[in-house]
């Protein structure tokens, strides 16, 4: 069943002139992991708040088309109902940490204690939530006392803790090292494996090609196209249109024109596949 | 210019240290990526470059200036230094006024100026957008802003700080080309990143920190097959070099180029 149900959405920010999204149409099914790429300014991000619900309550501007989650339509519904359906980790978590709150642990039970979830269950939901993350050492720390990578598990740590029907994630690692980004990535997944929705907006192809179900790929606010990672990612229409590619897709490309790839090989999303195709 | 830092400590006032004695040599023009995990102290390094740090021991030679007899304005005549985020950086009213503040503050003349501002808004590309406001503009191009404003500096010594977080493949495409130019005009470029694929493909030298400490340095062939040691600082070793070691090539390979013609021996 389609969780998200997006249909001939249209938005346009306000004091703008032309539309970020064009006329998108797109399903997400309960339990699955959705990715979506795109180059700068494809209306990613503006995507993301879309499906939580910022727009158009909170950044106003014209919306046409709909948008459901759960069977609710965003248009009918309050932002505050909606973040019980929806959580949106923002890219840059600058912009999502409260500033209300002294201590890591505060800000992370913010969104309970606003929704009002009894403190009894506080308490625990907040500590599950940043076990789940690797963020206990820094309950007692001022959220702006934190690095870029610890204030973005702090970002996605206080949307887990809500419980949302989907979770929504723009460039949750963008600003960690490797191994933040695997951690988090594995948080993801395991989350997703747990049965949880997730849409997520990454650049990290490789993370994307080992984990999502699917992938929609989006330029100048329209689907140029969807499907699996393995048809998306080795796409020539993604390359054409300045979308990143991971290095074993552009070698194995390259190697193709020069022969040394099986043209009757789907070019490589993955190490293992990369591996295996130049072996053969 | 040449650059010395030698046995470098330092500590924040809240007591936690974070270099542990840095020792480095950069020559005038050399392209240095730095890497390690977050809290290695790469920021904490760049910054005593330009003097926002003053070593707790230990110094820094910027050419023959020390950084501790010299005030950050006047090292800002050697060494520039771009933001990871371009918001902490950006403030003025159009692009023109904006990459013009740096050179103006350098105490260049009016044409110089006019000079300077046109090479550094044709280098990233942004010639037709003087009189656009920076927040009109696109992260993506914000950040070539900033770089453009620096660049007009024309220090011999370049510093960016993670240029390519947040950006997609056209605009790090576009970046390399930058970094690529300053090179070619014999200037010092170095770089902070965590993308080890771009790092591997734009820098011939890398040094690897790990906990305020040097933990590789050499150059980026050595440095980046060595997939054990930099498991230790949580780096890992580039795509293309990775899939050459799995398929038992003999070089350690950064970029597409190298590793078709070893495929092809």
């Amino acid at each position: 069943m389609a969780l998200v149900n997006l249909q001939n959405v249209t938005y346009t920010y306000p004091i703008t002139h032309s539309p970020v999204l064009q006329n998108i149409s797109m399903q997400v099914n309960e339990g699955e992991f959705v990715a979506i790429i795109g180059p700068n300014g494809a209306g990613k991000s503006t995507l993301c708040y879309t499906i939580a619900g910022f727009v158009p309550h909170f950044f106003k501007g014209e919306l046409t088309g709909t948008v459901e989650v759960a069977g609710q339509e965003s248009s009918k519904s309050n932002l505050h109902e909606w973040v019980l359906n929806v959580g949106l980790a923002f890219q840059n978590p600058f912009n999502q940490i409260s500033g209300a709150k002294y201590t890591v642990f505060e800000e992370i039970a913010f969104g309970l204690e606003n929704t009002g979830v009894p403190r009894e269950e506080m308490k625990p939901r907040v500590e599950e939530a940043m076990k789940l993350t690797g963020i206990g050492d820094l309950a007692d720390r001022s959220p702006y006392s934190l690095s870029g990578g610890q204030q973005q598990r702090v970002a996605l740590t206080s949307i887990l803790v809500m419980q949302p029907k989907v979770l929504v994630l723009d460039e949750p690692t963008s600003q960690m090292d490797p191994i933040g980004t695997r951690e988090v990535f594995g948080v993801i997944r395991t989350m997703a494996e747990n049965g949880m929705t997730v849409v997520l907006v990454e650049h990290k192809v490789e993370w994307i090609a080992r984990f999502a179900d699917r992938v929609i790929a989006l330029h100048e606010g329209k689907i140029l196209m969807e499907g699996k990672p393995s048809e998306v990612l080795t796409s020539d229409l993604l390359a054409e249109n300045g979308f990143g590619i991971s290095r074993y897709t552009s070698t194995a490309r390259e190697a193709r024109n020069q022969g040394l790839w099986s043209k009757a090989r789907q070019l490589a999303i993955t190490l293992d596949e990369a591996v295996a195709g130049f072996k053969q | 210019m040449k650059i010395e830092i030698l046995d470098l400590q330092y500590s924040y006032p809240t007591g936690v240290t974070a270099l542990n004695g840095i020792s480095l040599t950069i020559e005038a023009g050399e392209q240095v990526a730095i890497v390690g995990q977050n809290g290695a102290g790469k920021t904490t390094l760049v910054k005593h470059l330009n003097g926002l740090l003053q070593p707790t021991s230990g110094y820094v030679r910027i050419g023959d200036w020390d950084t501790r007899q010299h005030a950050v304005a006047k090292l800002a005549h050697r060494v520039g230094y771009v933001f990871q985020n371009p918001d902490e950086q950006l403030f003025s009213k159009n692009v023109g006024i904006e990459v013009a503040f740096g050179p103006k503050n350098l105490g260049r003349s009016g044409e110089q100026v006019q000079a300077l501002v046109k090479d550094a808004l044709a280098m990233t590309e942004l010639a037709d957008r003087t009189e656009t406001n920076p927040y009109d503009l696109s992260p993506t191009w914000r950040k070539m802003v900033a770089i453009a404003s620096i660049i007009a500096m024309d220090t011999p010594i370049v510093i960016f700080d993670e240029p390519t977080t947040g950006q997609d493949a056209v605009n790090i495409a576009r970046i390399a080309r930058v970094i690529e130019r300053l090179s070619a005009q014999g200037k010092t470029v170095i770089t902070i990143t965590h993308d080890i694929d771009f790092c591997a493909e734009n820098f011939a030298r890398v040094v690897a920190l790990t906990q305020g400490r040097v933990l590789l340095d050499g150059k980026a062939t050595d440095v980046l097959g060595q997939a054990e040691i930099l498991a230790t600082t949580y780096v890992d070793p580039p795509q293309l070099t990775r899939l050459g070691k799995r398929l038992g090539l003999d070089q350690t390979i950064t970029n597409q180029a190298e590793f078709l013609a070893a495929l092809k021996k």
